[in-house]
């Protein structure tokens, strides 16, 4: 569990789905992973149900992207612990839209 | 007083356009779910204020908005469109097998008489249900999983269902491009094909190919069920008994090709297209913008040109951008991907823009508030 809570940043498009000014503070169930991240989310936020992974194969969606500390993670298996910093609360858990297309 | 309401979606968002019943002088309210692409927006025929909208893009996928206040606030509902058992595979391009794979909802349908329940037209081609006011969502399996299914190949657009026409009864006609016309009888349970007459010369050899047709739209007069008219990939055709059989009712048209059909509210002879040059070329034949109106129910056609631009033209018009609303005379309204919404309100005779800016439009849909 994460005491302090995980900082997680959404791209804008989303951050207006959901309706939240800036950043979502969640409380995580075991270890910061890409998996226990979103499913905390989602259950805070179900409109954000599929818009980040695939709701049915649970799937990165191609064009979304995770960073933590600058570092790209996208590619991380989806429960691999995330950086000590994110489980702390002390780096965001960065969510992105890919820029591409216009 | 009656009033008319237009659902206007676009490439970068929805908007609402009202007008009164003189149809002249349009406020326009948007954009709402702005950078999103709006594919459709329908509202329920038994309760106005009830509006459906399909959000998606390619980054964030698939929400489905509803208004319970006639779009004034809007709430997300369910996105959960998962094809039901074993997904299976549908012709690629390239004549490849490809695992059937959710994308967007092209079009929804609510139902006329229950304004919880509304059906969804996916690429992939599926048809979803909802009976919760789009909170969850089942597919139909009965039209996915026709014995012809492993054989549909998308148009160019991708393999969607983009047509859903509901009644009398039970009956349902959905199409899909580029599988064709689809029939059920028992509230989607149950599919047959219906697409006998429709020939695709020069892509299907076979005159009699059951699925394998590029059906771009239909419509239908409510109370006139059985006579259908389409716009197919090229060709316009009609159907007098519901699917069963078609005929082609091009006529004079200066080209076949197009993307959208209406027919009016007040007279179901009254149909209107509006040609395009070719499938190469996606603008009005010659540059000029031209709405063609048959009285006698194809074959015989008309352009019209009062207040839409004759020279130097050359934006589209999709399939689902053009609508009647029910007022007599009839109102006709279009969108372009120009961003044009041009409107009239004498039957196609006259037009004008309503708003001329927009993002490039996907969808138009009127509703007449009484």
């Amino acid at each position: 569990m994460s005491e302090a809570g995980v900082r997680v940043r959404l791209p804008a498009q989303l951050r207006v789905l959901a309706a939240v000014p800036g950043e979502v503070a969640l409380k995580v169930a075991g270890p910061a992973t890409q998996r226990s991240i979103l499913d905390a989310l989602e259950e805070l936020h179900p409109v954000l149900r599929g818009t980040v992974r695939d709701r049915v194969s649970g799937q990165r969606r191609a064009f979304i992207r995770f960073f933590v500390h600058e570092s790209d993670l996208s590619d991380a298996g989806p429960d691999d612990l995330l950086p000590p910093d994110v489980a702390l609360g002390r780096e965001p858990f960065v969510i992105v839209g890919a820029m591409a297309g216009g | 007083m009656s009033r008319v309401r237009l659902l206007v979606g676009t490439k970068k968002g929805g908007f609402v356009l009202t007008s009164d019943s003189r149809r002249q002088n349009w406020e326009v309210e948007g954009p709402f779910f702005a950078g999103w692409e709006i594919y459709h927006m329908d509202a329920s025929p038994v309760d106005p204020d009830r509006i459906y909208a399909s959000q998606s893009n390619g980054w964030f996928g698939q929400v489905v908005q509803r208004s319970d206040d006639g779009g004034k606030t809007w709430s997300a509902v369910g996105n959960g469109f998962a094809y039901q058992g074993e997904a299976g595979t549908h012709k690629w391009y390239d004549g490849s097998d490809k695992p059937w794979q959710f994308t967007r909802i092209w079009h929804i349908e609510p139902s006329h008489h229950d304004p919880d329940v509304v059906y969804a037209g996916a690429q992939d081609a599926a048809l979803f249900r909802s009976a919760d006011g789009g909170e969850t969502w089942e597919e139909l399996t009965g039209l996915r999983q026709h014995p012809s299914g492993p054989n549909w190949q998308p148009g160019a657009g991708g393999l969607c269902l983009h047509t859903i026409l509901l009644g009398p009864t039970a009956r349902i006609i959905v199409a899909i491009s580029a599988a064709g016309v689809f029939r059920s009888d028992d509230g989607g349970e149950h599919w047959r094909p219906a697409n006998k007459g429709l020939m695709s010369g020069g892509v299907l050899p076979d005159p009699d190919a059951e699925v394998g047709h590029c059906v771009h739209k239909i419509a239908m007069h409510p109370s006139h069920p059985d006579v259908l008219f389409m716009q197919k990939h090229w060709d316009v055709m009609r159907s007098d008994d519901a699917g069963s059989s078609w005929y082609e009712v091009s006529g004079d048209l200066p080209s076949d090709f197009g993307f959208t059909i209406a027919v009016s509210s007040q007279d179901p002879e009254t149909v209107f297209v509006v040609p395009i040059k070719s499938d190469s070329e996606h603008f009005p034949p010659d540059g000029k913008l031209r709405v063609y109106r048959s009285r006698t129910g194809g074959k015989e056609w008309e352009p019209l040109t009062s207040g839409l631009p004759q020279d130097h033209c050359y934006v589209d018009v999709l399939r689902d951008s053009m609508a009647v609303d029910s007022l007599d005379p009839c109102g006709v309204y279009f969108g372009t991907t120009g961003g044009q919404v041009y409107t009239s309100p004498d039957c196609g005779s006259t037009w004008s823009a309503a708003v001329r800016d927009l993002p490039a439009v996907l969808s138009v849909e009127a509703q007449t508030l009484r």
